[in-house]
């Protein structure tokens, strides 16, 4: 099968349009920042637009999609996992098998050219597990762009075979020492980085979140996986799924997967939140889900907050998760009732890690067996002639610490 | 004409500039904040500015992300600064407030309740670092129902165009950010901001205040000499900060430093 390229996707015109040219979907998104950012953020958006429709820069990324990060991903059917929930075939789309092991790595591929054609010498990022610092130094190395990656010092003490696989790669990481040292911290420190090296500096930044432009570019670099997914499905089965389902932390692999098909009102979109320790124990990563809306890092979104507007600290056994906001785009599709969000508990995101890895040998990453544990409470209600596709966003390999700590094995 | 309009009018009859003390609420104590706006006052400023503490402050150095985080810990929300500056307002119905922060803390508040609040509260003057011309229709408006003017930053990457858009929406004055940074930078190079400056003054007649990298009586001096006001944050905060358990100190020392600023500021009007 050949790769479904930008090019296929642009020629699919859709009658959804937003964001509007301020960067609204509905009351979400906007550009909330300060002025000396208004700007760059100008300069950035035209940027974006002139390449996205150059054929040139989009053949390079075509080019860098199939050669450098293995794409197409497969469509996988988990035919045993299926047949033993006992409903829907259920379709895993194999963003694991990407180069770096997750979807972040589309995204960073199409900034860091972009970061090029603006003439940018200075990558920055922020990460919270560390997935989206690997993958932005990745490319970084690749293109021969100096990288700084911002992260919390919780988190670098949590993730530090991360920290080390980006060190590795070249790149420098910043210990967050501001706030509650995790990921919103570390988003903080990248865009006060941005404002005072804005000259020569590009920032990378790693979900559909953050001020206008980012939301719709990161879902548009995103937007491949679903790209695929329509070409796939439609030669494997014939006709598009019943339901498509992704794990939302920021919420970009969720939207590439979704935006494709979001006029296809047959086609049901579901987000999956980390519910943590369950949405009424005030421990999750659950916004959309038990948050409201409210202003951070750019934009208008839900959030989690406290009555006075201060942002609270999110938790989840998966640590890309562990976000207080989400994409605002996102917010507008559960305003709007075009995708319905839900929340699963760490302990159900567990047991779909090692219930997918013993039934077809794939360990996802504990992100994606959020989505995965939610797939298979649905899967069972739809009957056999159902049909879902997963975000398989990432693999596990990174999460076995992480699984055997909770279970009290030492590796 | 408002509380702010009219002290850059008396300033400027009487060949001044403005100083501007920026101190976060609550930092570090709660019951601290409104005796030190008295004695800030006393030792020279002419405008407060008041910050309201955030989680999340995204536009600020580490002096005043710590400032927000001491204020935090004791709990300080949005509904007690306002009552701080109340309390404030017994004893000194001349000397304008401005609240600075962000959004979020507003927005969860309500835009309408937040402004009729202020006014009450004797706000003159409200700064949100994240909302943009662009996004602030809405607050604008509120805000200019209670009779409070809305300040809103330039930058040195401001355009034209930008210039424009501000100097149409703001009120009282409008804020230089005197570089590319965040808070409590050190280097602020005056002849670039005097250009600036001039750039501005071609297309508002609101006061132009000047802040970001004041830290001395030289770089305070320097900066009179451009601008009509002189913000001065980090360099305070910093000293709040050292003195955090010291209360009594905090007390002199910080309006002790604010009036170095004064004195040297007071010269080049003197001298001009």
């Amino acid at each position: 099968m050949k790769a479904s390229s930008t090019k296929s996707a642009a020629a699919g015109r859709q009658a959804y349009s937003l964001p509007d040219e301020r960067g609204h979907f509905g009351e979400y998104g906007g550009i909330f920042v300060a002025e000396t950012l208004m700007q760059p953020l100008v300069e950035l958006r035209e940027a974006y637009e002139r390449y996205r429709n150059d054929p040139d820069f989009v053949r390079e990324i075509d080019s860098d999609a199939a050669t450098f990060v293995g794409r197409p991903s497969p469509l996988y059917l988990a035919k045993r996992w299926s047949e033993r929930l006992g409903g829907a075939r259920i379709y895993l789309k194999r963003e694991d098998l990407n180069h770096t092991g997750a979807h972040k790595i589309n995204n960073t591929v199409g900034q860091a050219l972009l970061a090029r054609r603006m003439g940018k010498t200075r990558i920055i990022a922020e990460t919270g597990a560390g997935q989206h610092g690997v993958a932005t130094a990745t490319v970084a190395a690749r293109f021969g762009l100096k990288c700084i990656v911002y992260m919390g010092s919780v988190d670098i003490e949590r993730q530090a075979i991360n920290v080390f696989r980006m060190k590795l790669l070249g790149a420098e990481v910043v210990p967050v020492e501001s706030g509650s040292k995790t990921l919103k911290d570390a988003l903080n420190e990248a865009m006060r980085d941005w404002v005072t090296n804005v000259e020569d500096t590009f920032y990378i930044i790693g979900s559909v979140a953050g001020p206008h432009p980012y939301p719709a570019m990161v879902r548009d670099f995103q937007s491949v996986i679903g790209r695929e997914t329509r070409e796939q499905i439609m030669v494997q089965e014939g006709r598009l799924p019943d339901a498509l389902v992704a794990c939302v932390g920021g919420g970009s692999n969720a939207m590439g997967l979704f935006y494709p098909f979001i006029d296809d009102a047959d086609v049901e979109l579901h987000g999956v939140e980390a519910a943590g320790e369950g949405l009424d124990s005030g421990h999750h990563a659950a916004p959309l889900c038990a948050g409201q809306p409210g202003v951070l890092h750019g934009s208008r979104s839900y959030l989690l907050e406290t009555a006075d507007g201060q942002i609270i600290e999110a938790h989840s056994v998966s640590a890309g998760l562990d976000y207080p906001g989400v994409g605002p785009e996102h917010s507008w599709l559960k305003d709007s009732g075009r995708a319905k969000y839900v929340g699963i508990t760490d302990d159900e995101a567990l047991a779909a890690f090692h219930d997918l890895t013993r039934t077809e040998g794939i360990m996802p990453a504990l992100e994606s067996a959020h989505a995965l544990a939610y797939a298979a409470t649905l899967a069972p209600k739809m009957g056999r002639n159902g049909i879902i596709v997963v975000n398989l966003s990432g693999r596990g390999d990174k999460d076995i610490h992480t699984v055997a700590k909770i279970e009290g094995i030492t590796v | 004409m408002s509380q702010i309009a009219q002290t850059f009018e008396v300033l400027r009859k009487q060949g001044r500039k403005a100083l501007v003390p920026f101190i976060t609420a609550g930092d570090p104590q709660p019951d601290i904040t409104v005796p030190l706006m008295h004695a800030l006052v006393e030792a020279g400023a002419d405008i407060i500015e008041l910050g309201v503490p955030f989680s999340d402050p995204m536009a600020d150095g580490p002096v005043i992300q710590r400032a927000s985080e001491r204020a935090l810990k004791n709990n300080v929300n949005l509904h007690q600064v306002l009552q701080m500056v109340k309390e404030f307002r017994t004893n000194n119905t001349h000397t304008p407030v401005v609240l600075m922060g962000y959004l979020n803390p507003v927005e969860i508040m309500g835009y309408a309740t937040f402004a009729k609040a202020a006014g009450a509260a004797g706000v003159d003057g409200v700064l949100t670092v994240d909302i943009p011309p662009e996004e602030s229709a809405e607050l604008s408006q509120a805000l200019r129902d209670a009779h409070i003017d809305q300040i809103f930053l330039l930058a040195p990457t401001s355009t034209t165009e930008r210039i424009n858009l501000i100097a149409d929406v703001g009120s009282g004055f409008v804020y230089y950010v005197s570089l590319r940074g965040v808070t409590g930078a050190t280097h602020l190079d005056v002849a670039a901001v005097k250009d600036q400056l001039q750039a501005i003054r071609t297309r508002t007649t609101l006061p132009v205040g000047v802040g970001f990298g004041i830290n001395s009586p030289e770089t305070a001096a320097a900066v009179a000499s451009v601008a009509d006001a002189v913000v001065v944050g980090s360099a305070l905060v910093n000293r709040i900060g050292d003195l955090a358990e010291e209360r009594e100190k905090i007390m002199t020392e910080v309006p002790g430093f604010l009036a170095t600023l004064r004195g040297a500021m007071d010269q080049v009007g003197a001298a001009a």
